[in-house]
């Protein structure tokens, strides 16, 4: 079985090579069963694998499929490399994204251009498998591209509408940014190692760079970059809230559960590079704090539901951020395992909420949904408290190691542990916000408005099998998907393994009440229909005094980044290519002609077609020359 | 013999095609299409069928042929076909064949002598690519100069004369320098060996002081980096390509560019190692100028081939990289980026030329959300577009990552800030795609029936699309086959520190 | 053999060949331009001899009778231009002859 892994993104990318063919013309039938299908047998093909793996008690397995470039030095393959961290990272990939693949050919059946939906899910499922089977950081870098491809197209998925368009290049752009820091990461470490092969560069760092030496602290900061921008971190994370114009299962397989995770999957296959370089590690923390606050707040004030989404993808990954800066990778893998799974299960239930209020997405339009949209209701009530950590949920678990691990950290361990609790307490503010305003106290939702051309636009949750079945599926792993351990104990092996702080037991505790009580306040701010009231009419006060109108403004902006680029960086590029559409150079060149056609103008004027003038500058230039030579 | 039957299958060609005419105006196509075949045949059966026969300075030559031609002034036919030719005159032909099949419906009057031009034009790159006297590369030179002049002056579009007048200045003059650039050389083996020689291998035992090697070298450079073209020396492209039609773009952008980075890879550098290796850090500093600036320009161009044509410009800048890096990666991903840029940029002009020959106008203001009207031709645009940003796993990344790769040993500020030009080709890239292919559908209303794909068409693209996926994930099939000629560029030192 | 010093015949020449130029200048009758050319060809010839009998040469004698066969010449295919300028514009005004302005 093993030595089929090339076949794993080979089914997928066959899949996006049959539909891409098929120009639309296959019926949906057909392109459901090779959408979903392959997907489903990569994942079956997936499951094989790793039980032949975990069985053959190997620490890992590699398989090179041919040659790619072999230039000097520089000797890559299309070279895939199986070990603990991958095996977790094809079984949500090739999982989680089939539930959703299946859930899709529910929630686009009435597309149009449902090949060409597909035929981009393939292609991202493949290029994403790559990503995380690469045995070196150029194969690596081809599925990180490639997803970042997949991520653009199906943003703008429904290009007609400019604003889509515009979401798309900007995720494609900012993410870029990051990938060229990421790319100069590769050529410095290709410089200084001469090899690009993930493996080998593990082993060759420690041996050449002295912990702390400015080339580890380069190289990774340089990564660490790439990181930031695929996985929406400061100060590249505007690009997430956007990216939510496209299908709601592109977000919940790409912005939720797979592609936005790669950051934290490249430093942790790289973590030997993060260790040389403490101060990068830290600062990775510390991005991960500033961020999961910044978003939890931002989430906060969202009336999208998407958006609110979106914000706490990003403060979810900031979590995941942070136990990679302190060194705990396998609670980094295990948050990002089970973030794939209730973060996926939010996701699709949205999808369900916004198909069946006739793609509704505010908020404070809905309201009461509980019993018209039961099914999503109850995914809802198992993801929000699978994501706010409520305990015994899988969310619980792994934001459990990762505070503890925060904790663990020799300096600033006590601030990160506050920040990260606070962050927890956020979470559990905002999802709950948005569990309560949706689904309790009374309906705000007006059919004609959201859908006005609609003659039948009554309340009705579209619980097909396809898409129920993902979501039962979804929201027993929320549940329970904590008890599963993730087998990367063995990869992080040769890094220092972290003690289990001995935490007070009160500490432990407060981390426990804390997202309670944030969902109790939630409960009195938006939920509870004899508080609906006052909490509304708390929150207009809030909003009217100067200092809390000037934060909701700041925080619904996303604290407000998105309009420092624009005009530092977008408005600026925009100028300068205004000005300079015609192109200075070809001024400079086109001079010339000018200076040439000038300076014939007046020459001609000296050709009168006068005799005499000609007879006289004759004797003239005569004199002139004679005097010369007489008088010299 | 291989060189001599490529080159006159050609030239003969182009005359029984320009004569052809007479009997039926489809004949000359015809005949463009059986000698251009004829040639891709013979160059086929010659690759496959021998191997590196010479060893000699330079690398494995595969063909090293010569014959007396003006033995007073020690002129002769040298020829040679190395890895590097190969690959080149691969891709020459390649185009050509493109080149023909859009012109197959597109060129409508003159046509006999539309082809013979056409054929000349691909005869001259054939002589360029093989030549190795270096009077005999500069008649090729012309050769291939003045039929591509008089395509845009004759079948161009509405500003042809001052675009083809533009082409011909910029080329001539920059011509002009490497004539007396090449005749200083002779005239220096006269000097230390007492015969005039043109002889690529007897010209690199010529021992040049130091400044007067920097003024020759600077001579080949200008000659070639007009050609390119580098940055401060490309403002004809964008004219030329604008205007010339379609086939002559492809031409243009696919093969004439590669003529300079050729150049500067089989001449510049060899003649004159020392002055070379003294530049490179203003070349790379260009290259990398370039690039930034380039893109930024085309970003704000309404005409679309305009914008492709700054785009050619920006991505030569990673050529001009690799090959000042002068490592066996920067110049292997130089070569790459001349392969893969001369399919992608080559059927970007044909989408070009095939949107103005569908809606007669090349304003991206007035052509919207064509994906609804023309699902195919946007498709391939969309890949052609993904191609030219260098997506991975297609050929131009291999180039522009070898290129970065190697002029990062060498050069760091240069490297990042060219690296940059990545992010600034994402941005342009994608606004054209936004702006012509997504959005709502509005095209100028008398044109509105125009269909999709034509088979040639689809035949074209679905063709540089294979050839790109090839360069993309097996590069290394390229990759040996010029490998040694550039392991001995390397071995000549310079660079790379 | 001192008959007249040769700064005699040299300074009669520059006088002619002034009159000569003064004539081209200021003439507008294109005839009398002619004529002044006339003088001038025959100033540089009278300069001609005397050099040629100062240094007691034969070459300047020699240049002399060129520049007569020249000045012939010039007369037969100048007054042929002048009667066919004459024919085509009625007139000899050189100063309203300027078509060839560039």
């Amino acid at each position: 079985m093993q030595n089929w892994i090339g076949l794993l993104p080979a089914f997928p990318l066959a899949g996006f090579v049959l539909l891409v063919l098929s120009r639309g013309r296959m019926s949906k039938t057909a392109a459901s069963f090779i959408g979903a299908g392959s997907v489903g047998l990569a994942f079956v093909l997936a499951v094989l694998i790793s039980i032949e793996f975990l069985n053959s008690g190997a620490q890992s397995f590699s398989k090179t499929l041919w040659v790619w470039m072999q230039v000097g030095e520089l000797d890559t393959g299309f070279s895939f490399y199986l070990d603990g961290l991958t095996l977790v990272m094809i079984l949500i990939i090739s999982g989680v994204g089939f539930l959703i693949h299946l859930y899709s050919t529910g929630f686009m059946a009435d597309d149009p251009d449902f090949a060409r939906f597909f035929s981009y899910m393939n292609l991202f499922v493949a290029s994403m498998l790559v990503l995380v089977l690469a045995d070196n950081l150029i194969l690596l870098y081809l599925g990180w591209e490639g997803v970042g491809l997949c991520s653009y197209l199906l943003i703008g998925f429904w290009y007609q509408n400019p604003a889509n368009g515009y979401a798309a290049r900007k995720a494609f752009v900012v993410t870029r940014v990051g990938d060229t820091s990421m790319a100069i990461g590769l050529f410095l470490l290709f410089s200084q190692l001469g090899s690009l092969n993930i493996q080998e560069i593990l082993v060759l760092a420690p041996s050449q760079w002295s912990t702390g030496s400015g080339m580890a602290v380069a190289a990774s900061a340089l990564l660490l970059g790439g990181a930031v921008g695929k996985s929406a971190q400061l100060p590249l994370q505007t690009w997430l809230p956007d990216a939510m114009a496209g299908p709601t299962p592109i977000s919940a397989l790409i912005h939720a559960a797979t592609m936005v995770t790669a950051g934290v999957y490249l430093i942790a296959r790289t973590h030997v590079l993060f260790e040389l370089a403490p101060s990068v590690q830290l600062l990775v923390a510390f991005v991960g704090l500033a961020t999961l606050l910044m978003a939890g707040f931002t989430a906060m004030m969202q009336r999208d539901i998407k958006r609110i989404l979106a914000y706490s993808t990003i403060s979810q990954i900031g979590y995941m951020f942070l136990a990679l800066g302190v060194g705990a990778w396998s609670a980094a893998v295990f948050h990002l395992m089970t973030h794939a799974f209730f973060k996926a299960l939010l996701f699709l239930a949205a999808g369900t909420v916004i198909l069946s209020l006739h793609h509704e997405h505010d908020i404070f339009k809905m309201g009461a949904m509980r019993r018209r949209l039961p099914v999503s209701f109850w995914c809802f009530i198992v993801g929000s408290a699978a994501l706010t950590a409520l305990p015994f949920t899988s969310g619980f678990y792994s934001k459990d190691a990762i505070l503890l691990a925060a904790l663990a950290h020799p300096t600033y361990g006590m601030l990160l542990w506050v920040g990260g609790v606070l962050g927890a307490f956020m979470t559990a503010l905002y999802s709950f916000r948005l569990v309560f305003v949706v689904f309790f106290g009374s309906s705000h939702y007006a059919a004609h408005e959201a859908a006005p051309h609609d003659d039948h636009a009554a309340v009705v949750e579209n619980t097909s099998p396809a898409m129920f079945f993902p979501l039962l599926i979804l929201a027993g792993l929320s549940l329970f998907g904590g008890l599963i351990s993730v087998p990367v104990d063995a990869v992080f092996a040769q890094s220092g393994v972290h003690e289990e702080a001995h935490v007070s037991q009160f500490l432990h505790t407060l981390m426990i009440l804390i997202p309670i009580l944030g969902v109790m306040i939630s409960w009195l701010l938006y939920g509870s229909v004899p508080y609906e009231k006052a909490g509304a009419h708390l929150r207009q006060r809030l909003v009217q005094s100067p200092l809390g109108g000037w934060l909701n403004r700041f925080w619904f902006s996303g604290w407000g980044m998105d309009k420092l680029y624009q005009t530092l960086l977008v408005q600026a590029f925009l100028m300068l290519a205004h000005i300079n559409r015609k192109d200075v150079i070809d001024i400079a060149f086109n001079g010339t002609a000018f200076v040439a056609r000038f300076a014939n103008s007046a020459l001609v004027l000296t050709q009168t077609g006068n005799m005499r003038w000609y007879a006289i500058s004759l004797v003239a230039g005569l004199v002139i020359v004679i005097g010369l030579g007489v008088f010299r | 013999m291989i060189v001599l039957a490529l080159v006159a299958i050609l030239f003969f060609g182009g005359a029984i095609a320009w004569a052809s005419e007479a009997l039926d105006a489809r004949m000359p196509r015809a005949v463009a299409l059986l000698s251009l075949l004829a040639s891709a045949a013979v160059l086929l059966i010659f690759c496959f069928s021998s191997s590196p026969g010479v060893m000699l300075a330079g690398g494995q030559w595969w063909v090293l042929e010569s014959w007396a031609w003006i033995p007073r002034f020690g002129i002769s036919l040298l020829v040679g076909v190395d890895g590097l030719s190969l690959l080149l005159l691969l891709l020459t032909l390649f185009l050509g064949l493109i080149a023909l099949g859009a012109a197959w419906n597109e060129i409508q009057e003159r046509v006999g002598f539309f082809y013979f031009n056409l054929l000349w034009t691909i005869a001259g790159v054939v002589g360029v690519f093989t030549a190795l006297d270096l009077f005999l590369f500069f008649f090729f030179w012309e050769v291939m100069l003045i039929p591509m002049y008089l395509i845009i002056a004759i079948w161009g579009h509405e500003n042809r004369a001052y675009a083809a007048m533009k082409f011909f200045l910029y080329t001539q003059v920059s011509g002009l320098l490497l004539l007396l650039a090449i005749l200083t050389m002779s005239y220096l083996h006269f000097v230390q060996f007492s015969r005039f020689s043109f002889d690529y291998f007897d010209l690199q035992n010529v021992v040049i002081p130091g400044a007067l090697q920097t003024w020759i070298m600077l001579g080949f450079f200008v000659g070639f980096a007009t050609k390119l073209p580098i940055f401060g020396l490309h403002s004809w492209l964008p004219d030329a390509h604008s205007q010339a039609p379609t086939a002559g773009s492809v031409l243009l952008a696919g093969v004439l560019l590669k003529t300079g980075a050729y150049g500067l890879i089989r001449f510049t550098l060899p003649l004159f190692p020392e002055a070379s290796a003294d530049f490179s850090s203003i070349a790379m500093t260009i290259a990398a100028i370039g690039i930034l600036y380039c893109a930024k320009v085309a970003f704000a161009q309404q005409d679309i081939k305009r914008l492709i044509a700054y785009t050619s410009v920006s991505h030569m800048g990673f050529v001009l990289l690799g090959i000042y890096a002068w490592n066996l990666y920067g110049l292997q991903g130089a070569v790459m980026t001349m392969l893969a840029h001369g399919l992608s940029s080559a059927a970007l002009f044909m989408l070009a030329g095939g949107l103005q020959a569908r809606f007669h106008t090349r304003d991206m203001e007035l052509l919207n959300g064509l994906w609804v009207k023309l699902p195919m031709l946007s498709a391939m645009a969309l890949f052609f577009t993904v191609a030219a940003v260098g997506m991975p796993g297609l050929g131009n990344f291999i180039g522009e990552f070898l290129s970065l790769l190697g002029a990062f040993q060498s050069n760091r500020v240069a490297t990042i800030f060219a690296a940059l030009g990545l992010v600034l080709a994402a941005v342009y890239s994608l606004w054209v795609i936004q702006k012509m292919f997504h959005g709502q559908l509005r095209v100028p209303s008398q044109y509105a029936s125009a269909g999709d794909l034509t088979l040639i068409e689809l035949l074209c693209y679905a063709l540089m699309a294979a050839g790109l996926v090839w360069m993309g994930m097996y590069p290394q099939s390229f990759l040996d086959v010029s490998e040694v000629s550039l392991l001995y560029l390397q071995s000549l030192g310079g660079g790379g520190e | 053999m001192d008959f007249i010093p040769y700064e005699h015949g040299l300074i009669l020449a520059a006088i002619l060949f002034v009159c000569g130029l003064v004539g081209v200048l200021t003439r507008r009758n294109i005839v009398f331009v002619l004529m002044s050319l006339e003088i001038m060809l025959n100033a540089c010839g009278l300069a001609f001899v005397v050099a040629s009998s100062r240094w007691q040469h034969a070459e300047g004698q020699v240049m002399f009778l060129m520049i007569l066969t020249l000045a012939a010449a010039e007369v037969a295919v100048g007054l042929g231009l002048i009667i066919q300028m004459y024919r085509r514009f009625h007139t000899v005004d050189i100063s309203v002859l300027n078509e060839m302005k560039g």
